[in-house]
């Protein structure tokens, strides 16, 4: 199953013909269809036009516009799945169109894992509202009425008399007809799908196997030049004097030009710097490394990691502001029993995108034209036109191909960035991020401190667990005198525990930003699971008994978690109505006691190197169960041969799709807990690139990690993130059961492990060496090891 | 003036000798196929042919490829069916992309020496391409595909 890769011509603008029917989906008014430009492709002119997402020519052709960006989920596709299956489609015949940043689109921020929990129905219904018009189309030529006709696969049949037409030939007709109301529609049955829930490849694939496919950093506009950036080393800096005369001499350069410093809060504004700007990238870059900069630091110049680190324990320690309370700890507490506690830590973490941020502007008559690589095209508008001052709707955001998002794309810093360069320049101006710039100037995953107390009866029954956390906020982002989190972050892992305990309360410490503070897949669940479910492993232990038994035991019977009642006055429940999509703890027990199954849980006793670890959690509305196999050698090297990642995401559209995130998931999950660390000293990031910063490769991945999708027909839940956060404590509970050691902060397992780390083999010198000895012929310059 | 054969064509380049051939691709061939990752032959999104040999071309100076001859991914195959772009599809490898084609690349010329690869010399030889996606299994899966087919 192929189709064409529109996407190119798409960034020209569509040419419309006069006659074809497209569909706008129901969360917009009608006159959202009227109102039409150049950039909005062949859907939004075609002759049947019932939905803003969908149009169909009188050629037969489906045109189905993606209005959600695609980094690798396969979101791309699989929307216009949707569509294509309520509309009986004939795959082959559909066209993808990328839709520019557009509010009438509907949101458009594809992070949160929420684009087919948030658009599946528009696009059914997009889908169901074309088939009806086709088919009362059909039914009014033959003079019949409409329950006589069937559409199936680009063919409406009259069933009695056998008569055909083809959607192309009734497109024209069908497009004169009132669009159905949203209620009056009938979909599809389940068993008649055609697509939902069955094998499909993305419409990328070949493209990228051949490298034709276009990602932000492939996009050229004629007499286009390149900029690099030289940012604030220290967030909140500026620029105290410059001497670009240097670099002006460099083989190239154009020109210099600075961006001023944002002005707190962060937001979306660039850091400020000073731009090279050139005739090749490289020129660029080298351009770059000749200017002579003296900074004002600011407020931020003696952020030390280390300190801060200290700092959010510490505060761990003490009271915060409650968050959520059941029972009452301290006197569950005061009266004594066995006592557990222990502290976590998990230090910030970058995206690490593998296209790094790029934007291609082109400021012209007071309009800015952008190809960017974004999961957000519309705060794109928003951000460009705040940095130039200029209406959103004189931005115009084509959405390329993203090498990569995590996160890090639904912030367009860079994009404003190269849309102030283009203005100065009066030249199309394309801005490419290095990797170090990546990694030295993200949006980084907060880093956070975690105190867990928990109290035990005889039996070994936990009666009583206080949770704390500590984390410069995402809020900080929107509020520079922020100190404490908010309802989003509590909801991911701290605030929504899953576990039925008499006595439990959740706090959030204070804690100041000093660097910029985003979010990452999964978020704060990254923290909260880690240590939630790494503290359930401790207890169980503690108590003597098996983890997956004892973690069934803490979430306890299958119910509906009653939020209110428990001091949580506004659980976000990512975004989602709590009716629609409750936390139901009985989908949580069944992907644990699936876990169990697969993996042959207990058939093999932990010991001597080799371990087995498992943990459970609810995220994006989904459920997961993450159980990992290490293999530990007497170096301290880790190895994981196997993981089972079992998923309850509701209802299933594109399987392979699932599937793909819930294994990347178990490889980003590696990476947090093998290797991923940034830290800062005088203010400074310390790491640079992927020697400084390790990812997970090919030898430190997972071997072979199996994913179940656990059967269900409720709604679509999110998929791209929920994999991540229970694979981190079940590896480190794996670790534990193979070492004895436990793994409390996630950049120092090989420390745990190890007790070396150049035993471990996963230090960045390592790294390096691979390169030199392992592939052969591969030249590596002077200096690029050096950090 | 720098000659050198890229995908059967011969090319000339008068910049700066110490510019890498990545940049020679992308900015000025219009090749971008091939990928700009990390910049220190860290990541191998960058990778090409140089004389049938994997390099990294975002470390490699133009004054290094003089008279050589380069294999970009567009020069791969005619039709996109090398082998191993055909196991890519098979298997679904790809999520975002990005560094796939510096994955096909890196494999096409460790297949070239070793025809039948086990897991461990899979991941030895590829441990220098990093995919942030975490397609790795998908890839081992495509490879041994294609070592069959090209065996």
């Amino acid at each position: 199953m192929s189709i064409e890769n529109v996407s190119r011509r798409n960034f020209l603008g569509g040419v419309f013909s006069a006659g074809a029917l497209v569909l706008a989906a129901r969360i917009l008014p009608e006159e959202a269809l009227a109102d039409t430009n150049e950039y909005h492709g062949k859907a939004a002119s075609a002759a049947l036009r019932p939905s803003i997402y969908l149009g169909v020519e009188p050629d037969g052709t489906v045109y189905i516009v993606t209005h959600r960006s695609e980094m690798g989920t396969g979101i791309r596709t699989t929307l216009p799945l949707v569509a294509a299956d309520e509309l009986d489609a004939d795959w082959s015949k559909v066209k993808i169109e990328q839709g520019i940043g557009d509010k009438r689109y509907g949101d458009q921020n594809t992070d949160g894992s929420k684009s087919i929990r948030g658009f599946f129905v528009a696009f059914r219904e997009a889908g169901a509202s074309a088939r009806t018009m086709l088919v009362q189309a059909a039914a009014a030529q033959w003079g019949v009425s409409a329950s006589e006709c069937k559409a199936q696969l680009h063919v409406v049949t009259h069933t009695p008399s056998g008569r055909k037409l083809s959607y192309g030939e009734l497109a024209q007709a069908a497009g004169k007809l009132p669009v159905p109301k949203p209620e009056a529609l009938q979909f599809k049955p389940k068993s008649e799908w055609r697509y939902i829930g069955k094998e499909s490849q993305i419409a990328d694939l070949a493209d990228i196997c051949t490298g034709k496919a276009v990602f932000g950093m492939d996009v050229k506009r004629p007499g286009m030049l390149y900029a690099s950036v030289e940012r604030p080393p220290v967030m909140g800096g500026s620029v105290q004097s410059m001497d670009d005369k240097a670099a002006l001499q460099v083989r190239g350069v154009k020109q210099t030009a600075s961006i001023d410093p944002f002005k707190p809060p962060y937001t979306f504004q660039p850091l400020g710097g000073v731009a090279v700007i050139a005739d090749s990238t490289w020129a660029a870059f080298q351009g770059r490394k000749k200017l002579k900069i003296e900074w004002n630091n600011g407020a931020n110049a003696s952020h030390d990691s280390e300190q801060y680190k200290k700092e959010l324990l510490e505060t761990a320690r003490k009271p915060g502001k409650v968050v959520r309370n059941i029972g009452d700890v301290d006197a569950a507490f005061a009266k004594g029993g066995k006592i557990v506690d222990a502290e976590y830590y998990v230090p910030l973490l970058a995206h690490a995108t593998m296209e790094p941020p790029v934007a291609l502007a082109e400021f012209r008559d007071g309009k800015v034209e952008a190809w960017v690589p974004t999961q957000n095209p519309q705060a794109v508008q928003d951000t460009v036109a705040g940095a130039l001052g200029i209406k959103p709707e004189d931005v115009t955001c084509h959405v390329t191909l993203l090498g990569g998002g995590f996160g890090r794309k639904s912030k367009p810093d860079y994009v404003a960035e190269a849309a102030i360069l283009s203005k100065k320049t009066g030249k199309p101006i394309k801005l490419v991020w290095s990797r170090e710039d990546d990694l030295r100037f993200d949006y980084y995953h907060a880093v956070a401190g975690m105190y867990h107390k928990a109290a035990m009866d005889d039996k070994g029954k936990t009666t009583a667990w206080l949770h704390r956390s500590v984390f410069p906020s995402i809020s900080s982002m929107n509020d520079a005198s922020s100190m404490y989190g908010f309802n989003v972050e509590y909801g991911m892992g701290l605030n929504d525990m899953p576990f039925d305990i008499p006595n439990h309360r959740a706090e959030n410490g204070p804690a100041k930003a000093h660097v910029r503070i985003g979010w990452l897949r999964s978020v704060a669940n990254i923290y909260h699971v880690f240590s939630g479910l790494s503290f359930a492993d401790e207890l169980a232990h503690a108590a003597g008994r098996d983890p997956l038994e004892y973690q069934l035991e803490l979430i306890g019977n299958g119910r509906i978690i009653d939020f209110k009642s428990q001091g949580v006055a506004d659980y976000w429940n990512y975004g989602e109505s709590y009716e629609k999509f409750p936390f139901d703890t009985a989908r949580l027990r069944k992907v644990l006691e699936i876990a169990g199954e697969k993996s042959g849980w207990g058939k093999r006793k932990p010991g001597n190197g080799w371990g087995i670890g498992v943990a459970a959690s609810r995220s994006f509305t989904s459920y997961v169960a993450s159980v990992v196999e290490v293999e530990v050698d007497k170096n301290g090297k880790i190895h994981i041969p196997r993981t089972w990642q079992v998923a309850d995401v509701g209802m299933v559209i594109n399987p392979d799709r699932v599937r793909s995130q819930f294994e990347g998931a178990a490889v980003m999950g590696a990476s947090i807990a093998l290797s991923g660390e940034i830290s800062l000293s005088d203010g400074r990031v310390k790491q640079s690139n992927f020697n400084t910063y390790p990812v997970a490769r090919m030898n430190q991945a997972p071997l072979r990690t199996d994913v179940h999708i656990v059967e269900s027909s409720a709604l679509p839940g999110g998929v791209g993130e929920p994999g991540v956060p229970p694979f981190v404590p079940a590896f480190a509970n794996a670790v534990f059961a193979a070492t004895g050691k436990r793994v409390r902060n996630t950049y120092t397992t090989f420390l745990l492990v190890g007790n070396s780390p150049e035993k471990f083999g996963l230090i960045p010198r390592n790294i390096v060496v691979w390169h030199h000895t392992v592939i052969i012929g591969l030249p590596l310059r002077d200096g690029c090891a050096a950090d | 003036m720098i000659k050198v054969k890229i995908n059967g064509r011969e090319r000339t380049f008068d910049g700066d000798p110490e510019m890498p051939l990545l940049w020679f691709l992308r900015d000025e061939l219009d090749m971008t196929g091939t990928k700009f990752g990390c910049g220190a032959g860290l990541c191998g999104a960058c990778t090409v042919h140089r004389n049938g040999e994997a390099i990294r071309s975002c470390t490699t100076a133009m004054k290094d490829v003089a008279g050589k001859t380069i294999t970009t991914v567009e020069g791969l195959s005619a039709n996109g069916d090398h082998p191993l772009q055909k196991a890519w599809m098979q298997a679904n490898v790809p999520q975002c992309g990005y560094c796939q084609t510096g994955q096909i690349m890196h494999a096409a010329a460790f297949l070239k020496k070793n025809h039948h690869p086990t897991d461990d010399e899979i991941d030895a030889a590829m441990s220098g391409n990093i995919c942030r996606c975490g397609t790795y299994q998908r890839i081992r899966a495509a490879i041994k595909t294609a070592a069959k087919e090209m065996a």
